[in-house]
């Protein structure tokens, strides 16, 4: 019968060898051993041999081409055909067997270290939320509470943070005001719940506060001219700075009060919202480095660019209406502050002056403050530092 | 001390260094079983280079207690044969620096010879090795690669941190049908505490929590293992809780144990003496991304070695080193991690 | 075993000598066509011109001894008594071969012949050997360890260590340095200061001799007498056979390190030949003796392909086991 002979692969890494030369001929007698061809490898030259006796019928590859492992070189006719014998005379495969070793003895293992179980049993439940979750959650100013008490299971991650966004909102564009009223509520829900408020409002007379602002700013360039917001900002920091139990956090059922005075300052969002990023050490900077920062929080807030510790770092917080909002404003305090500062809007109201009835410029100042830590007294004194402050803007 | 009250579970009896245990631990096995016996440089008549085998000579006599030449490859290799053909030897190598010229024997012939022969012969030997750094012995005598052998198919890697561990642990360590390298730290040699004068059996399977805690874990192994008790009574006085645990076993690594403390803290700190690139600690690390992700309120510290041979002079050797401050120093930070500035 | 090494060489013992080498040569050869047709992969090392040594050596050691050898151990196996379908699948890689296909052809292993493979790293079974041995000697068993190695381990620190040790703790070993002149392409004279094997070995105060490789009556002889020597407490004992390599150090070598004419040469004087002259001038044998006797080997080695080729490829649920001893079920 014709046999193919075909490369063999000599190395793991051999795809392929130049045939060099043919060391047979057509009608060669050629035998089991013998080289038929000599290859050439990366390796250098190979003879290849033949493991058939018989003729060398025909030459398939030319000298000097490069085959493929696998490809015909020659054909043989050979007689020697392989003896394969049937299969019932090979006997059964038998597997080695692993090593097999005794049973271990049950009472050989104990554990010997017996630990102090203060806290034993599993932790307790937790929803778990990814990193990347609750940064964006942080960002989009949701609660880690409100997060964890969404709907489903399994590890909440940051498409699911964005759904919860854009969720409740009708067929239209997601609102991620939604959220942050969810966010808003939550949290105002548990200052009322948690937060013993006490309420004093105090009238202060703006006059002189205005006429000396009007004067600073005329002799400024307009980029530098400060707003009446941020001499309330001033006067609450130094004021805070001197009495110190309005300015810290009440936390783990004690009041910690705050080496920096850092002035959350209540922003509104176009479109809704309020958030009240934190104006850092506020009782150290003048009124044109407050009003710069100021400014720049605002845009910050506005176009989405806030720093994750602006939002955590507020000791007192100071809010307002606006330019159009009501005469007075009783504000909700954020916990863990103890208090917080409300202004109205700036009216002209009849007001008595050395026993004479004018017209004044009244802004109704309010603080709410945590009765755990202050009393109404200590509240008072607290507002008329701020009045005081107010009336003599050139201390500010 | 109050961690090894804790940590024996049967009787306490008397008081002993880490040194005498591992001492009693061979004599034990020595005495219980013919086919154990114990080959290495200078253990005989000079009584080990840490004096562990001290006195087992003229004990046990030649026989048992095998003086070699300097021929790590060869005894090593020996133990391997020898545990194929029916003994149950301890090749003690004198520091895990050694073991280098013998890296072909461990990992060629030990790890390997269930494997390739599909499960036939088992290699039941135990080596001993002294690891670890601190006493400036300078770079080529400082290594601690039991990482690197714990990532070695093949073997179990052990580290006894404890007295009652360096007593009982060989003994499991002779009985298992595998490979055992166990590794004591130089630092532990002298550690002085109660030994219990009986156990029911030791798991070399399990981690132990040396000390439970509640704020941050530190996951740690061998000579570390104190250096982190330390840290963690100064956490205390702060008013921090720190876990401590052992790990005992670096390969197979007690993964379902490390997870419960990382689900009961949440923080991680992991101590390891090797250098910090592809460290063992780099595998805890990733096990507990893989396994306990959203357990983490903050991504694991490593305490390693610095990126240098260990240095000779004392103070250079100390700051390349695991200390407690450096500890200290990591669980501030995994503490303040995220919080604002 | 089959032990005659002091009986006259009669037509039974010199056709069962001839027998087990065709056995390993029609392996061999049959072996360099699989690995052509990618039956077999990896690395392959044949033993051509070196069955004397196998053949001769297996012989004249025990059941219950215990055997270390190379990763050129196909007629070390095959003479042992491994069985060739064992082996055969085994450099198939199915789960029917010696060692669950898990080795290939370098790490061949049976514990119920005492073959303890099979090792890739030059030398590195010398330790191992010796750690058998003295397993034995403490054991107080009546058995020797054989380890098999080439010139090549000789330059390696285990050897020396292993010799040194060996004649240390008088063991129970017999050392074989199968001397083929090259270790993969080096030749002797080039990578040793004193090419007299057997020299080094009296360095180590080990009693040492250098047989002729291709004879394999001495082979059996030699080997016998040193055995019976170890076994009466003579310690260790370290035979270099000459002998030489036909085939290249693997399949994928181009032997551009030796002549071809050399390689005629020593083809001309080789273990087959050798003793297949010898019978037929002492009229103990006849051509047909011969072509029956090669026949039956290819018979036995193509059972053997037929074998690996149906035996099952073990499946890779269990890649994982093996890697550690597994308790009974």
């Amino acid at each position: 019968m014709q046999i193919d002979f075909k490369l063999p692969s000599l190395g793991a890494d051999m795809e392929s060898a130049i045939l060099t030369q043919w060391l047979k001929k057509p009608g060669d007698t050629i035998h089991r051993g013998e080289a038929l061809a000599v290859v050439e490898t990366a390796k250098g030259l190979i003879d290849i041999e033949s493991f058939h006796d018989g003729q060398v019928a025909a030459l398939v590859a030319a000298a000097g081409t490069k085959v493929p492992v696998g490809a015909v070189l020659a054909r043989i006719d050979s007689e020697t055909a392989e003896i394969v014998p049937s299969a019932a005379q090979v006997p059964a495969p038998a597997i080695p067997s692993a090593v097999v070793l005794p049973k271990r003895e049950a009472s050989a293992m104990t554990e010997v270290t017996a630990p102090r179980t203060g806290t034993s049993g599993a932790a307790p439940h937790r929803r778990p939320i990814s990193p990347a979750a609750r940064r964006r959650a942080h960002e989009l100013g949701i609660a880690a509470e409100t997060l964890a008490q969404t709907a489903g299971s399994g590890a909440i991650h940051v498409e699911d943070v964005e759904k919860l966004a854009a969720q409740a909102a009708p067929p239209a564009a997601p609102d991620p005001r939604n959220a942050m009223r969810i966010a808003i509520g939550t949290a105002m829900a548990r200052s009322k719940r948690e937060i013993p408020h006490y309420y004093l409002a105090q009238a202060v007379d703006f006059a002189a506060a205005r006429e000396w602002l009007t004067g600073y700013n005329s002799r400024v360039p307009v980029g530098e001219r400060l707003i009446e917001g941020v001499l309330l900002i001033r006067a609450v920091a130094l004021a805070a700075s001197k009495i110190g139990d309005f300015n810290g956090y009440f936390r783990n059922e004690r009041f910690e009060p705050a080496k920096s005075v850092h002035i959350g300052t209540a922003i509104a969002l176009r479109g809704g919202g309020l958030v009240a990023p934190a104006l850092l050490d506020a009782d150290r900077k003048d009124l044109k480095t407050l009003m710069q920062e100021f400014s720049d929080l605002v845009t910050r807030v506005r176009s989405g660019h806030m720093r994750s510790g602006e939002f955590t770092a507020a000791t007192i917080t100071v809010t307002s209406l606006g330019s159009d909002g009501a005469d007075v404003l009783y504000p909700i305090i954020n916990p863990p502050q103890v208090a917080i500062v409300g202004a109205g809007i700036v009216t002209e109201r009849p007001w008595v002056v050395n026993g004479k009835l004018l017209v004044r410029p009244l802004l109704n100042l309010t603080v709410a403050g945590d009765h755990r830590v202050t009393d109404g007294r200590a509240g008072s004194r607290f507002l008329r530092v701020i009045a005081d402050l107010l009336a003599n803007p050139e201390q500010l | 001390m109050n961690a090894e009250a804790a940590a024996s579970g049967g009787t306490v009896t008397n008081r002993v260094t880490y040194r005498e245990a591992a001492r009693e631990a061979i004599r034990a096995a020595l005495r219980a079983d013919p086919r154990v016996f114990l080959m290495g440089e200078d253990v005989g008549r000079y009584g080990g280079c840490y004096a562990v085998t001290k006195g087992l000579l003229d004990e046990f006599g030649p026989e048992r207690i095998r003086d070699t030449p300097l021929s790590e490859s060869a005894f090593v290799g020996a133990g391997i044969g020898a545990a194929l053909g029916g003994m149950r030897p301890i090749v003690e190598i004198m520091t895990v620096n050694f073991s280098l010229l013998a890296l072909d024997q461990i990992l060629n012939n030990a790890a390997t010879l269930c494997h390739m022969s599909g499960g036939q012969m088992n290699v039941p030997l135990v080596i001993r090795m002294a690891t670890g750094a601190g006493r400036q012995l300078a770079a080529q005598h400082s290594h601690s690669l039991e990482g690197w052998y714990a990532h070695i198919p093949g073997l179990r890697i052990v580290a006894p941190a404890t007295i009652d561990d360096a007593r009982w642990m060989l003994s499991a360590a002779l009985a298992c049908p595998d490979p055992v390298l166990l590794f004591e730290h130089i630092f532990l040699y002298n550690l002085e505490g109660p030994l219990a004068a009986e156990i029911g059996g030791i798991d070399i399977d399990r981690a132990a929590v040396r000390r439970p805690g509640r704020d941050v874990v530190l996951i740690t192994y061998g000579g570390s293992l104190h250096k982190c008790l330390t840290a963690a009574e100064h956490l205390a006085a702060q008013g921090v809780e720190a876990e401590v645990l052992d790990l005992r076993t670096l390969r197979p690594l007690d993964d379902q144990t490390i997870m419960d403390s990382v689900r009961r803290t949440h923080r991680v700190v992991v101590v390891d003496e090797g250098w910090r690139s592809g460290s063992l600690a780099a595998e805890i690390t990733t096990r507990i991304v893989e396994q306990a992700f959203y357990e983490l309120d903050a991504p694991v510290c490593r305490v390693c070695t610095a990126e240098v041979p260990v240095p000779y002079p004392q103070h250079l050797e100390e700051a390349a080193l695991p200390n407690p401050s450096r500890i200290l120093a990591a669980v501030r930070q995994v503490l303040a991690h995220g919080e604002s500035p | 075993m089959n032990d005659d090494a002091d009986s006259a060489l009669t037509r039974e013992r010199g056709l069962s000598l001839l027998r087990d080498m065709l056995r390993v040569r029609c392996f061999e050869d049959r072996c360099v066509q699989l690995y052509g047709e990618l039956k077999i992969r990896g690395f392959l090392h044949l033993c051509n011109g070196e069955e004397a040594v196998a053949v001769g050596a297996m012989r004249s050691l025990g059941e219950d001894d215990a055997i270390v050898s190379t990763y050129r151990e196909h007629g070390h196996a095959l003479a042992r008594g491994l069985p060739m379908n064992a082996v055969m699948a085994e450099m198939y890689g199915k789960q029917t071969g010696s060692s669950r296909g898990r080795g290939g052809s370098m790490h061949i292993f049976d514990i119920s012949k005492r073959f303890y493979g099979g090792n890739a790293i030059v030398g590195g079974g010398l330790p191992v050997s010796i750690g058998l041995a003295l397993a034995q000697k403490l054991q107080r068993q009546s058995t020797i360890t054989a380890c098999f190695f080439g010139d090549g381990a000789v330059a390696e620190g285990e050897f020396h260590e292993s010799l040194n040790l060996a004649a240390l703790w008088s063991l129970p070993v017999l050392f074989l340095c199968e001397n083929n002149l090259y270790a993969m392409g080096t030749a002797l004279a080039r990578a040793e200061s004193e090419i007299d094997i057997a020299a080094k070995a009296r360095g180590y105060r080990i009693d040492a001799a250098a047989i002729d490789g291709m004879d394999v009556l001495a082979v059996q002889t030699a080997v016998r007498a040193a055995a019976d020597r170890i076994r009466h407490g003579g310690g260790p004992v370290f035979l270099e056979m000459r002998t030489y390599r036909f085939r290249a150090h693997s399949m994928f070598d181009a032997q551009l390190y030796r002549d071809k004419t050399e390689t005629e040469a020593w083809q001309k004087k080789g273990p087959i030949i050798t003793l297949t002259t010898r019978l037929k001038a002492a009229n103990l044998m006849k051509e047909e003796d011969y072509q029956r006797l090669e026949r039956e080997a290819r018979a036995e080695v193509e059972a053997a392909v037929a074998f690996a080729e149906r035996s099952d490829w073990e499946p890779v649920s269990n890649l994982e086991r093996y890697v550690y001893a597994e308790p009974a079920q």
